[in-house]
């Protein structure tokens, strides 16, 4: 199995994004609606044409656009596993499945095949069920094994989870699992999930209006997400700005943020450079005054809103400075009671300096 | 209290009288009909020679004209459905023409393409083959009527279906030739009976056409509509026994083959 290289640009589209996927590696793809995730899966699997794209798998070239060249989608090799399961209706579950297997066995292969992949996936006992009869976690589930039949080396998964309920998903999800880290095959997922990509995924790559804001190993970009989308998807606080010294970041608006030395950047790093600060709303305290004393991190926000988050009530601020989301804090009920908070009222929130972690923003390096 | 369950969003009640003249109007012709037939000699009429030749002559090129418009027609269907482009949007209206468009004027156009001075007809001519006035006319002028009635029957179904399933087919390593005849067409079927059922039935009712560009040569060209205008004259009870003969023949197939579907396609568009 291959490793996927992929560099698209889509002026049309606002796309322009370049990643590569090892073999057997599985690279979740995040991103608001709209960002081009789809498109990007699209240009993949040579369903929509490119400005400029190269795609290339091992050392087999499917898309050059300067070399003119565009392997036609049934020679790519490429599954495709999309949030409609999308079974030919007129076919029987084993049907569908040796429809796949087609490609590269004759007709008892193909059936032999359809059967250990049914098998694979749970779904032996379904063979004979037409696809109308399914529940939608089976059809799913129907739906992988008879794109694995055609043998792919590259699997695009667009929210193949996301019209299930939760017992399907479930079920879905674990056979996906199974099926990923099997095989070495390169594997892409489109997502809203953060389970599935704690589940699946080996590396996160965060899409902004078409670029690519974040790329890393999954624990690195939820621990410290470095683009807004990444910081609301793994549910921490970003603030943006400048590195101006070693553990001090210059946000936009002025405001001055000092991280924790361990979990900042180098000290070698140059002052200057575009930098986050991640905190977790656990770590935020509320004040109505501006607390003195120890090394901290002070601003002053007006609450767009008050919600409850488990056992704690999440504290919203207003959008910051530069457009990003609003800093979250989790401060317990009988805290909101104290301090009487209401929608509208300006408080500080306040951050030990040790709780913020400073990182450079421009990829994870 | 009044029982619960009648919808409330029913017609307005003056909705039914024209609703149920409308019915009206359609079934009552058919019933005087039945009532005018001399039902003694009913058996004697619809065998005499001509009228099975006429009969026939019908079938077989109703049925041929009608594989010419699933030849023609379903390509052009999803031609048509498929692509947004300029040559499709200037194609779509010429295509519906002949739908409004009077068969006699149908005819004579065809005269001119195929006729012994028209277009092609001028070539065929010198080739040796003569096509208008033949039976070959009379299938090529039932096709240019009915063509439409599947070709706008299939594009609905087609446009409905959209082409992921296609897409996907096309990810599992099916070429577009495998994915047409193992996805396209079959996923189309209900479209396909419906479209070929209609075409079917039109090219067995056609007459303006025919006449025009094929004659009404006994055995040849005359088909039943022919035979019946013919007979209206001479043998009044005979046009009328034949005109049963082709409503049943329309309506055994329309309804046994195609009844539910037409009743979907319209509903669908």
């Amino acid at each position: 199995m291959a490793e996927l290289q992929v560099s698209a640009t889509l002026a049309e589209r606002g796309l322009d994004v370049h990643f590569t996927i090892a073999a057997g590696e599985v690279l979740a793809v995040l991103g608001a609606n709209g960002a081009g995730k789809s498109t990007t899966l699209a240009v993949i699997a040579g369903l929509v044409g490119a400005d400029r794209a190269v795609v290339r798998v091992g050392n087999r070239t499917l898309t050059d656009t300067a070399a003119r060249v565009c392997v036609p989608t049934y020679d790519r090799r490429i599954g495709v596993l999309l949030q409609n399961p999308l079974l030919f209706p007129h076919m029987s579950v084993i049907g569908n499945v040796m429809f796949g297997a087609r490609r590269h066995a004759d007709r008892s292969g193909a059936r032999l095949c359809a059967q250990r992949l049914l098998a694979e996936v749970g779904a032996a006992d379904l063979a004979d069920r037409k696809p109308a009869e399914l529940s939608g976690g089976e059809a799913q589930r129907v739906a992988l094994a008879r794109a694995l039949a055609a043998e792919p080396e590259v699997l695009l998964l667009d929210e193949p989870l996301a019209g299930l309920d939760v017992a399907g998903a479930a079920s879905v999800r674990a056979v996906l699992r199974r099926v990923l880290t099997a095989d070495s095959r390169a594997g892409l997922l489109i997502t809203h999930d953060l389970i599935d990509v704690l589940t699946l995924a080996d590396r996160v790559l965060v899409l902004e209006a078409g670029q690519v804001a974040e790329y890393g190993p999954v624990t690195d970009v939820l621990a410290a997400p470095r683009s807004a989308f990444g910081a609301r998807f793994a549910g921490v606080n970003l603030v943006r700005g400048v590195l101006t010294e070693p553990g001090v970041l210059c946000a936009a608006d002025a405001s001055v943020w000092h991280g924790n030395p361990l979990v900042t950047v180098a000290a070698d790093v140059k002052s200057g450079r575009p930098g986050v600060a991640v905190f977790a709303p656990a770590g935020v305290a509320v004040y109505r005054e501006q607390p003195h004393g120890s090394p901290r991190n002070s601003v002053r926000v007006r609450i767009a809103g008050l919600e409850i988050n488990g056992a704690a009530v999440r504290v919203r601020a207003e959008e910051q400075a530069d457009g990003s989301a609003g800093l979250a804090a989790d401060v317990t009920p009988d805290a909101v009671a104290d301090l009487g908070l209401q929608v509208g009222e300006q408080v500080w929130f306040t951050i030990k300096s040790q709780a913020v972690g400073l990182h450079l923003a421009d990829g994870h390096t | 209290m009044r029982p619960i369950g009648a919808p409330s969003g029913s017609l307005p009640r003056w909705a039914y009288l024209p609703a149920m003249a409308g019915a009206v109007f359609f079934v009552l012709p058919l019933v005087a009909m039945a009532f005018k037939v001399d039902w003694s000699r009913f058996g004697s009429l619809i065998t005499s020679p001509a009228s099975r030749a006429a009969l026939l002559l019908s079938l077989r090129t109703a049925t041929v004209s009608t594989l010419l418009c699933l030849i023609l027609g379903v390509p052009l269907a999803l031609v048509l459905a498929r692509h947004r482009g300029t040559l499709v949007r200037i194609l779509r209206p010429l295509i519906l023409l002949p739908l409004v468009l009077p068969p006699v004027v149908g005819g004579i156009a065809l005269l001119y393409v195929f006729g012994r001075l028209g277009l092609l007809g001028h070539y065929l001519e010198a080739a040796g083959i003569r096509i208008a006035f033949t039976t070959a006319a009379v299938v090529l002028a039932q096709t240019f009527v009915s063509l439409p009635f599947l070709v706008i029957a299939l594009e609905g179904a087609a446009r409905t279906a959209g082409s992921d399933y296609d897409m996907v087919a096309s990810t599992l390593g099916a070429p577009p030739t495998t994915v047409w005849w193992r996805v396209t067409l079959p996923l189309l079927a209900p479209g396909l009976i419906s479209g070929a059922v209609l075409a079917f039935a039109r090219a067995l009712g056609e007459f303006g056409a025919t006449l025009t560009f094929a004659g009404s040569r006994q055995g040849v060209t005359r088909t039943l509509p022919l035979e019946i205008y013919l007979q209206r004259e001479g043998d009044p009870e005979a046009a009328v026994a034949l005109s049963i003969l082709l409503i049943v023949i329309a309506a055994v197939v329309v309804i046994g083959l195609g009844g539910r579907r037409i009743a979907g396609w319209s509903a669908g568009g």
